[in-house]
């Protein structure tokens, strides 16, 4: 990793990606996660507790919307602090089947702030699905070298 | 069901070690669409200076929610899971978690507000690497606040 904060502005933007996610994926991450919650692969049940249907896990969302960060790191382990708000449900619908997604989650990012003191940059993502903001002050704290 | 106001301030000690395996890193790290080499390939990770594999930066939310269960399930909480909502997560990591690593996690109960009919529990795992003679490595703390739905929330 050669990131140095010299080279690196606030403003700056890190990228972007694109992630489709199906309902396969959500029983993956389950399996993956241990979180059987069935309002994560389960219809009638998740529209049995109000919700408009099978929605992804809001780890999924975070747990993936981190790869751009890691990318531009160069190190998974360079990702030093790491949080969000979980604000909209990412809705996955049933495309069994078919070779679409249930599901489009954009995920941008850019400097937020560099601390000089730490040499650590923050980044700002920004997580988009179905024209929603589903994430809120997600920010990853990114060591420099 | 009401969410007992006592829980505040308790604490659940570690439970049970969690061993960090090769192939579960690459399962979660597939799982998570992520495809950083250092997950992947261990000669990938000690090109990077690490030890082994390096876990995606939410691996630790599976200690994290295995150490929640224990409120979740604790049957004095009053706490129905069908009616939760994740509502924020933070991960600090001291340290990377490594494939081989011995990990144990002490949940704290460091918030609880009535919200509507339902609560706001605020719940901090302190994660913790287990050393030759047991001693504790800080790795990563995580918290979280999950919403209880009260009725027609």
């Amino acid at each position: 990793m050669s990131l140095s904060i010299h080279e690196l502005s606030p403003g700056q933007e890190i990228g972007s990606r694109t992630i489709e996610v199906t309902r396969t994926d959500l029983v993956k991450y389950a399996g993956a996660s241990g979180d059987f919650n069935p309002i994560h692969w389960n219809e009638a049940f998740a529209t049995g507790v109000e919700l408009p249907g099978v929605i992804a896990h809001g780890m999924f969302t975070m747990g993936s919307a981190v790869q751009l960060v890691t990318d531009w790191a160069g190190d998974p382990a360079a990702v030093v602090d790491f949080q969000t708000r979980f604000t909209k449900p990412v809705l996955v619908t049933d495309t069994t089947g078919t070779e679409e997604p249930g599901a489009t989650i954009e995920v941008s990012g850019l400097i937020g702030k560099l601390d000089a003191e730490t040499n650590t940059a923050r980044i700002d993502l920004t997580v988009v699905s179905a024209g929603q903001k589903v994430l809120m002050k997600a920010q990853a704290v990114v060591r420099l070298s | 069901m009401t969410i007992n106001p006592d829980l505040q301030g308790r604490s659940y000690p570690a439970a049970e070690v969690y061993d960090v395996g090769r192939e579960k890193i690459r399962e979660f790290a597939r799982a998570v669409k992520a495809t950083h080499p250092a997950h992947f390939d261990v000669d990938a990770a000690k090109a990077l200076g690490h030890a082994d594999l390096v876990a995606p930066p939410t691996f630790a939310i599976i200690i994290a929610q295995r150490a929640d269960a224990q409120l979740i399930e604790d049957p004095e909480a009053g706490i129905d899971f069908s009616r939760v909502v994740h509502a924020d997560q933070r991960f600090t990591h001291h340290r990377p978690i490594f494939a081989g690593d011995r990990l144990v996690a002490e949940l704290h109960v460091d918030g609880v507000r009535a919200m509507g009919g339902g609560a706001m529990i605020t719940t901090r795992s302190e994660v913790f690497a287990l050393g030759a003679d047991d001693a504790r490595e800080p790795v990563t703390t995580t918290t979280s606040s999950i919403l209880v739905r009260g009725e027609g929330q």
